[in-house]
């Protein structure tokens, strides 16, 4: 059984539920990702998904369970694993060029200060903060463009895990397409592996390989991993056009709008932890299949 | 007639007419002497004869203050030096027992505010200590030190430690958890966490908590001088008041605020400085 790069296993959150009780918000959670996929996770809120990202992060500690990268197993904070928060965390009192030269600086200390500018300068570039733009500060900056610093800094750093916690979340829907634009040509050209939290469905066809789909908490499990069949690159307005894209969506709608909350609460069987594997392809005249009564293919990871 | 000047120019405006008014009505308030008339022998043995001390007017303070900057640091003999050596003294002895404080009070504050342990446990003693008259400490620094020179800055010292201690450790705990964290996904160390991160994010709450104190230091500084005496600008409103020279009292009234105000903007530009917008 060959693990995959990222391998999430038995995670389970415990928070006490401020009555003398203990709440659990996900259990056994077990998942894995492959190197240079891009994964996203969708569910309700409350189902714990950013606890996940956290723990990935190593910002919190699991009540129970193990994250292993590369075979080693995870904990802490560390360089490998570059966090985009939701509210960009920018530090305000530094301009944008400052706040991606101090993660560069951060990874490589060796580095000459003029070797760690340009570096930092060629990603903002990538992102398209070029010019006197890159020297103000992120009060002075739109949302847009805070965000485009918080993913030129994770980015410039080249953590082997990328971990982006609903990053367009707080923006325009505008806005947000031309970052979501930016961030998938920043990612081909790197091939990084991305984890990325969402709530919104066609962001995450857009974007994504994989996306996972979390029941509702308490007792919230990651239930089915669906393959994203359009090839790439993608482009907003084509992708539309390909005929999995609406059995796609409709797929994760209804799980969103029912299943997941049909499936809360149910324990999973113990034998198997791992999602099922959810694989929607009209592309191929023969095997038209209705998403519904498609054979699902279990435990693609293994 | 003012409608074309900007609001600055207005105000300026404002507070020279304030000025000169004010001038006016204390010149026009100190009653004029009465000429010595025809006295009997028993007035003039009892010194009636001799004008009645009074406040003096603004005009006689201006003369004194022009007298006195023209030739700020002459040095006459020990009850008799010039404003400048008189504040300079002042000046040092507030810097001195501050920046002690400060060596003090921001690595300690750094500690209260990082720890919620070292915060329970240092805090009851604060809150005993805080309230303290600085004043009330002279005696026992007097006896303990036996230097009125060092107690003075041991005044200082102890009355400049709170606000930043304070603030410094209000600062330091409040910086929001993001920072910190962003500061945790780049694997910084702690040193480096204190003064890349924490340090900037709590600057402009300790730079505060640094002008409060230096407000305090000069306020405190005159009335210790009046208790140790021999120089520094405490002292010399207090031997000028034993000389009966009102008009030197009040230019050294005037002396004490200008040099608090300029303490004070110092501390607004470096507050300014060290600012950041959300």
């Amino acid at each position: 059984m060959s693990k995959p790069f990222l391998s999430i296993e038995r995670l389970t959150q415990k928070f006490p539920d401020g009555q003398g009780g203990t709440l659990t918000v996900f259990e056994n959670a077990t998942f894995g990702i492959e190197k240079g996929e891009f994964v996203c996770i969708l569910g309700h809120s409350g189902c714990g998904k950013s606890t996940i990202m956290n723990i990935l992060a190593g910002l919190a500690e699991p009540t129970s369970g193990v994250v292993k990268m590369d075979g080693y197993e995870v904990s802490g904070p560390s360089l490998d694993r570059g966090v985009v928060f939701q509210n960009y965390s920018l530090l305000p009192w530094l301009s944008a060029l400052k706040n991606v030269t101090f993660g560069v600086k951060a990874r490589e200390p060796g580095w000459s200060k003029a070797k760690v500018e340009e570096h930092a300068r060629q990603y903002l570039a990538m992102v398209g903060l070029e010019g006197d733009v890159v020297y103000r500060k992120p009060s002075q900056l739109s949302g847009g463009m805070r965000q485009r610093v918080s993913i030129a800094r994770a980015f410039a750093n080249h953590p082997k895990l990328l971990l982006l916690d609903e990053p367009f979340g707080a923006l325009d829907a505008l806005t947000r397409g031309t970052i979501q634009d930016e961030l998938l040509k920043i990612w081909s050209g790197t091939g990084q592996t991305v984890f990325m939290i969402t709530h919104d469905i066609d962001e995450a066809i857009l974007l994504a390989d994989r996306i996972l789909l979390m029941t509702n908490g308490p007792f919230a499990r990651v239930a089915e991993s669906v393959e994203i069949t359009i090839p790439r690159p993608r482009s907003r307005t084509e992708i539309v056009e390909h005929p999995n894209y609406y059995a796609i969506r409709n797929h994760l709608v209804q799980f969103l709008g029912q299943r997941s909350k049909e499936l809360a609460g149910q324990k999973s069987d113990s034998t198997e932890l791992r999602p099922d594997t959810v694989r929607i392809d009209h592309t191929d005249a023969e095997a038209v299949e209705n998403p519904e009564t498609s054979p699902r293919l279990r435990a693609v990871n293994e | 007639m003012f409608d074309n000047l900007t609001v600055n120019q207005r105000a300026a405006l404002l507070s020279v007419a304030m000025l000169v008014v004010g001038l006016l009505i204390w010149e026009a308030a100190i009653p004029a002497q009465k000429a010595a008339g025809e006295l009997t022998e028993y007035e003039r043995l009892t010194g009636g004869g001799a004008p009645k001390a009074g406040v003096p007017p603004p005009s006689d303070v201006l003369t004194k203050a022009w007298e006195q900057l023209s030739n700020p640091f002459y040095d006459a003999g020990p009850n008799d030096k010039g404003i400048g050596i008189q504040i300079g003294y002042s000046i040092y002895r507030v810097l001195t027992g501050y920046f002690m404080a400060a060596l003090v009070a921001i690595p300690l504050g750094f500690l209260i505010g990082m720890s919620q342990v070292a915060y329970k446990a240092f805090n009851p003693f604060i809150q005993v200590l805080r309230p303290i008259s600085p004043l009330a400490w002279m005696p026992l620094a007097l006896f303990v030190i036996q230097d009125s020179e060092a107690s003075a800055i041991f005044v200082i010292f102890i009355c400049s430690i709170w606000p930043m201690l304070i603030n410094t450790a209000f600062g330091v705990a409040g910086v929001r958890q993001d920072w910190v964290n962003v500061a945790r996904t780049h694997e910084l160390g702690a040193f480096r966490t204190a003064f890349t991160v924490i340090l900037p994010a709590a600057a402009p709450t300790i730079i505060t908590g640094m002008r409060i104190s230096i407000g305090i230091a000069w306020l405190v500084i005159v009335a210790a001088e009046m208790l140790v005496g021999g120089t520094g600008i405490g002292y010399y409103v207090w031997n000028e008041w034993n000389n009966l020279d009102l008009t030197s009292v009040i230019f050294s009234i005037l002396m004490i605020g200008v040099v608090g105000m300029l303490l004070d903007s110092a501390f607004g530009f470096l507050q300014r400085a060290v600012a950041y917008a959300e």
